[in-house]
């Protein structure tokens, strides 16, 4: 079987294509949101956390 | 099962949660990667094509695991709301809600694949019978339960109403997988679970179970990862989130 | 488990239970129209209701395709091994459409001649390579594995 009669799935190209890339991207974007919302979190609670300690630092004076 | 009962209980715990699943992540992804990229080998070059569909067929790797994963992320999500109702557990309805979405994508993968699988073969991609109909249910359900949990304030309203349609949704479970066999659908009826074994030829069998696995280990992936960041929204106020944050500072 | 929780377990499962006795109550009401199609059995059973749009489902009986002169119409026989229909379709047919196939035709039925606007082909479950399904045949005709394993492309003339 050549490169080209696989690429070409028996003349269904379009449909076996176009399902296998659509779950692709939902298998990747499933991975890459949840990723950079975590990221985002972490950095929210960064902030947070050093509001707080320098609110505390300066009740402290 | 004192050893199973005490990882129950650790796992109830959103701090412990956390830790734990950190270390179980890069597992879970590499198991996957793994599995679903042998599947899609298998599946796309070695399988012979069908007597009947030819090379079109090959849809069924993606389809058929995104739809048995549909079902399976539904009964989680549905067990997870009555545990959570019952027992009040925290961890219940974060794996309830956190199940949610990924459920939708698996639903609406699998919807989507099979009209692309539909329309060569059939010859429509879209017909109201009781297998499709069902399925969409299923997205409609999936959707109901965000929207819900979404339309409350209060969290502990917003979990208790989605558990509550989680559990009567689980209805429609066995309407989907016997929708084939109680009525006369377009669909065609099940392959592999029927009580004469798998009417496949075995080459083409193999990478669909490889594959369905694999996407058994890409969901508890994906769950683990939305878990965490739900558990991090839920606990924000509380001292060990802070100390994450600086124990990581520190460390980098 | 405390009796608070207990109490709670029983209402899920009650709620779940009566549910459930619920759909299947709901669901065998409808079942007839919850059916896709017809089966030409039912249809004969049914004497003709000549009024209003059917689907009606069956297998194509092998060597009665019959394409008439304008070169776009066809006219077979749809069975399920009860009662045949004669089916009448002018329009393209699916790839899986051919003699022994299972398909499901949605029109009209006028004189036991059922009219359809629209023909979709019905696969089975099995799934095999060419090569083990001519295997297959030349070892056992009568097992029920489609005349022609292969692919007759829409159009021809059968």
């Amino acid at each position: 079987m050549s490169f080209n009669e696989f690429l070409a799935m028996g003349g269904y190209a379009q449909y076996v294509w176009s399902s296998w890339l659509l779950t692709l991207l939902v298998l990747l974007w499933n991975v890459i949101a949840p990723r950079y919302k975590h990221k985002k979190l972490l950095q929210q609670v960064e902030i947070q956390t050093k509001r707080e300690q320098l609110k505390n630092s300066t009740n402290k004076i | 099962m004192n050893v199973l009962l005490k990882f129950y209980h650790r796992l109830g715990s959103p701090r412990e949660f956390y830790e734990i699943s950190g270390s179980l992540i890069p597992w879970f992804g590499t198991i996957s990667l793994i599995l679903i990229l042998t599947g899609s080998y298998l599946g796309l070059v070695v399988a012979p094509a069908d007597y009947q569909q030819g090379e079109s067929y090959r849809i069924i790797y993606v389809h058929v695991p995104s739809a048995w994963l549909s079902m399976l992320i539904y009964t989680v999500l549905a067990v997870s709301a009555m545990i959570g109702l019952i027992w009040r557990m925290k961890m219940a309805y974060v794996v309830m809600i956190c199940s949610a979405a990924p459920g939708a994508w698996f639903t609406l993968v699998a919807l989507i694949t099979g009209s692309l699988w539909g329309k060569p073969m059939w010859g429509t991609w879209w017909q109201w019978d009781a297998r499709l109909t069902s399925e969409l249910l299923l997205l409609f359900l999936y959707i109901g339960i965000i929207a819900l949990y979404n339309s409350f304030y209060e969290r502990h309203l917003a979990e208790k109403s989605a558990a509550i349609l989680a559990v009567v949704g689980v209805i429609n479970l066995p309407i989907i997988h016997y929708s084939v066999e109680w009525w006369n659908t377009l669909h065609q009826g099940s392959t592999v679970i029927r009580s004469d074994g798998p009417s496949m030829d075995v080459r083409m069998l193999w990478p669909l179970l490889i594959m369905a696995v694999g996407f058994n280990f890409y969901y508890g992936l994906i769950l683990m990862l939305r878990a965490r960041n739900q558990v991090l929204i839920q606990e924000a106020r509380n001292s060990w989130v802070a100390e994450l944050v600086v124990n990581k500072g520190q460390a980098s | 488990m405390t009796p608070k929780q207990k109490s709670r377990m029983r209402l899920v499962l009650l709620v779940l239970a009566g549910l459930g006795i619920t759909s299947l109550l709901a669901l065998n009401a409808f079942r007839s129209n919850l059916m896709y199609f017809l089966t030409p059995a039912e249809m004969v059973a049914g004497d003709y209701p000549e009024q209003g749009m059917y689907r009606l489902g069956g297998m194509v009986v092998e060597g009665s395709i019959n394409r008439l002169e304008n070169g776009i119409t066809v006219e077979f026989d749809l069975t399920d091994y009860e009662q045949t229909i004669t089916v009448r379709y002018t329009g393209i047919l699916p790839d899986l459409f051919r003699e022994g196939q299972g398909i499901v035709a949605h029109g009209r039925i006028e004189n036991q001649l059922f009219t359809a606007e629209e023909v979709l082909a019905k696969h089975d479950e099995s799934y095999m390579a060419p090569e083990v399904a001519e295997a297959m045949k030349n070892v056992d005709m009568s097992k029920a594995i489609p005349a022609s394993a292969t692919k007759i492309p829409a159009g021809t003339t059968l």
